[in-house]
């Protein structure tokens, strides 16, 4: 079980490659956002995976929850500001 | 190992699997709502198996409760966030990508009738 758990971190770990990419290079702002968001998912689910391989999970499982709703307000509130400012243009 | 061990890691592997076809699309596909179509996949069947797999591996505790209540969250929020996400996008002026119909005219761009693809 061991063996799995560092193989499955290490493809969650490059699967956010592409993410990182299109964060960087997206051509508008919202692209970004959309990336942004992507790995903000994909982040918790890889604490939890490092929290199984420490055999921490009580820890890890508490900062994946806090993540999720850091995710949640943070595209909310960029995607609206990031609206409005557009709009008033 | 046990059976519950077995459980877990098929969920593991299977959450991982849509991990990937999440970031496949999310290279893959040409347009911004594509792209927040295809990480749909990722927030209600990747991330869900995954921690569903967590939460089979611990067994009852109350760790897997709260495992299980972060997916639930996540189920919920998911939806929102696109459609709040999508709205934004249209209203700050993003252009969808359209394909020409079948009878070979232009699609207008910011048309979001008919049958375009």
């Amino acid at each position: 079980m061991e063996g799995l758990l560092t193989a499955v971190t290490g493809v969650t770990l490059l699967l956010m490659v592409p993410f990182i990419g299109r964060a960087i290079a997206g051509p508008t702002i919202f692209d970004r956002v959309v990336a942004l968001n992507g790995m903000g998912t994909m982040i918790p689910v890889l604490l939890v995976l490092i929290g199984l391989l420490y055999n921490r999970e009580d820890m890890f499982v508490d900062m994946a929850l806090a993540l999720f709703l850091l995710n949640l307000f943070m595209t909310l509130l960029i995607a609206r500001y990031v609206r409005d400012k557009v709009v008033e243009k | 190992m046990m059976l519950s061990e077995w459980l877990a890691a098929l969920l593991v592997v299977a959450g991982v699997c849509f991990l990937g076809i999440g970031a496949l699309g999310f290279v893959r596909l040409p347009d911004l709502f594509c792209r927040m179509h295809v990480t749909g996949v990722i927030d209600t069947l990747g991330a869900p198996l995954v921690m569903l797999g967590a939460a089979v591996y611990l067994g009852a505790q109350l760790v897997s409760i709260k495992l299980l209540l972060a997916t639930l969250f996540l189920i919920v929020t998911s939806p929102l966030i696109g459609h709040l996400l999508a709205r934004a996008a249209i209203e700050g002026g993003y252009q969808p990508q359209l394909v020409a119909d079948e009878s070979g005219s232009e699609a207008v761009p910011g048309d979001a009738g008919g049958d375009a693809a």
